[in-house]
């Protein structure tokens, strides 16, 4: 599995989400540009999961996002934690909608690339 | 062995078991069921309750300013801290201080000063980097990462795997091959993480959702001499240091999981009905708990018997193995079984239970596993070096 997601972006739409199931993991929001703007987590406090999360980013989309992409992951805070610090090292701050998470929460990687 | 508890264990296990019902377990009710952490504020808030006990930083000497508790008493205490959803890999979420890197106790003046004082006091985290994809259990032999003097400087290139905490960490101990092949050819070194060519390169996700471990390449990272923790050569000893001693508190973790999950079960089986009747009237599920229940006790009694021949300055290295390979592989049956009793809620996050399942399953392998420790007894027993 890639540090960093490298998934192709699914248009953050309604008609999207039907294949998208319940599971706990981690997803992306990015704008028309494929720039990141959210990294989120679907943990086991979440209703519905994925689906749950995307269905309310759909219906008030944080920065404009227009684009997700997912990964079904039962180790979705390990994750998360790895999604977020990958884009701390490439871009020095956190993705502009993130305001959920304390910086002082999380380490420093460095990964490869 | 006397296992009845003097008057100060029973004070302090009953505050130390009203902490955790009262401060740490509707806590969880708000977090994640895979949280290992608390926001700092609440951490802090946590923290000043058991500097309040006299208990903070159990693992810390007494004059280091740690408490003045025996073995005994600190499994005591660590059976009670675990017995919450994170219990077993972030007891009390770490309000009692977290885990320390003993090894820092023998630095020198200088290196005290500089790096084991604001561990202590809490401003600095460390991690420690033993563990190489060659593997762990045997470091003297494993260890491939290389260090070569240059000057007043050592130039370390290799790999760590394993590391908890090395991506949050301010320095933390690397152990690398100074010399040539086995035990002595190892030297322990204190790094900063903030040093050009220390690189925490990935998360590794395992079993355990929280508390993750990474993976650390080092390129042509430069060490200054004075960074050598004890002598050039002698990082096995450092690093073996202390290691039997916290095995004890480690298998009192697994028990105090144990215990709970077994206390669920016997809860559960009155109150759960099938086919008209309890599930504690079926002779099945009455094995079961008998089964945990001597699990337990077997635990139990052998870890007390490491921490007390400990505690009397005896030699305990083989009673430290047969603690940690007990209490881990008993433990890990106890929540098995007390899931198959709770049967769909077992496995559902609703409850501890999965969490404590899958963590007890690391600790099967985590600081040395029963094989390795068998092997250890065995030595021990045969009293020689086994190759």
């Amino acid at each position: 599995m890639p540090v960093r997601m490298d998934k192709s972006w699914t248009p953050l739409e309604e008609a999207s989400l039907t294949t998208v199931a319940a599971h706990l993991g981690v997803y992306q929001l990015a704008n028309d540009e494929g720039e990141i703007v959210y990294i989120g987590v679907a943990n086991a406090r979440t209703l519905f999961g994925i689906k749950g999360e995307l269905r309310k980013a759909i219906a008030d989309p944080p920065a404009s996002a227009t684009q997700f992409r997912y990964e079904v992951n039962m180790a979705y805070r390990t994750r998360h934690a790895e999604l977020l610090q990958a884009y701390m090292h490439d871009y020095g701050e956190l993705p502009v909608a993130n305001t959920d998470i304390d910086p002082r929460m999380l380490g420093r990687l460095r990964p490869a690339g | 062995m006397d296992l009845a508890l003097s008057d100060e264990q029973r004070i302090i296990v009953d505050m130390v078991r009203r902490f955790v019902r009262e401060e740490i377990v509707p806590l969880e009710d708000t977090l994640d069921p895979d949280a290992d952490e608390v926001p700092p504020e609440k951490l802090a808030e946590l923290v000043d309750k058991t500097k309040e006990m006299g208990l903070h930083g159990l693992d810390t000497p007494p004059e280091y300013g740690g408490p003045e508790i025996d073995l005994v008493t600190r499994c005591l205490i660590a059976i009670e801290c675990s017995q919450h959803r994170a219990g077993l890999y972030a007891p009390c979420y770490y309000a009692f201080g977290g885990a320390r890197q003993a090894q820092l106790f023998e630095a020198t003046d200088a290196q005290k000063e500089k790096y084991l004082y604001p561990m202590l006091n809490g401003k600095k985290k460390v991690f420690f980097g033993l563990s190489e994809p060659s593997g762990g259990s045997d470091p003297g032999r494993a260890i491939q990462t290389r260090a070569v003097r240059d000057g007043d400087h050592w130039v370390l290139n290799g790999t760590k795997l394993w590391i908890s905490g090395a991506d949050r960490a301010d320095y933390g101990l690397l152990f690398a091959r100074t010399g040539g092949p086995g035990r002595s050819g190892v030297t322990a070194f204190i790094v900063e993480t903030e040093w050009e060519g220390f690189n925490v390169r990935r998360v590794v996700h395992t079993l355990r959702s929280a508390k993750y471990a990474t993976e650390i390449q080092l390129e042509d990272l430069r060490v200054p001499h004075e960074n050598i923790l004890g002598e050039e050569g002698g990082g096995f000893a450092i690093a073996n240091d202390r290691l039997a001693r916290q095995r004890v508190p480690y298998s009192a973790e697994c028990l105090g999981i144990a215990i709970k999950a077994h206390e669920m079960a016997v809860e559960y089986s009155k109150i759960r009905e099938t086919f008209g009747a309890p599930l504690a009237h079926r002779q099945g599920i009455q094995w079961m708990l008998v089964e945990n229940e001597i699990d337990i006790r077997a635990a139990k009694l052998l870890i007390f018997d490491a921490a007390a021949k400990a505690d009397r300055s005896e030699p305990f290295r083989t009673e430290s193995a047969i603690a940690k390979l007990v209490a881990s592989e008993n433990s890990f049956k106890v929540v098995d079984r007390s899931m198959q009793i709770h049967g769909g809620l077992g496995v559902a996050k609703d409850l501890p239970l999965e969490r404590w399942f899958r963590e007890m399953r690391i600790r099967r392998v985590g600081e040395g596993p029963s094989e390795v420790q068998k092997h250890v007894i065995a030595r021990d027993i045969l009293n020689e070096s086994l190759r």
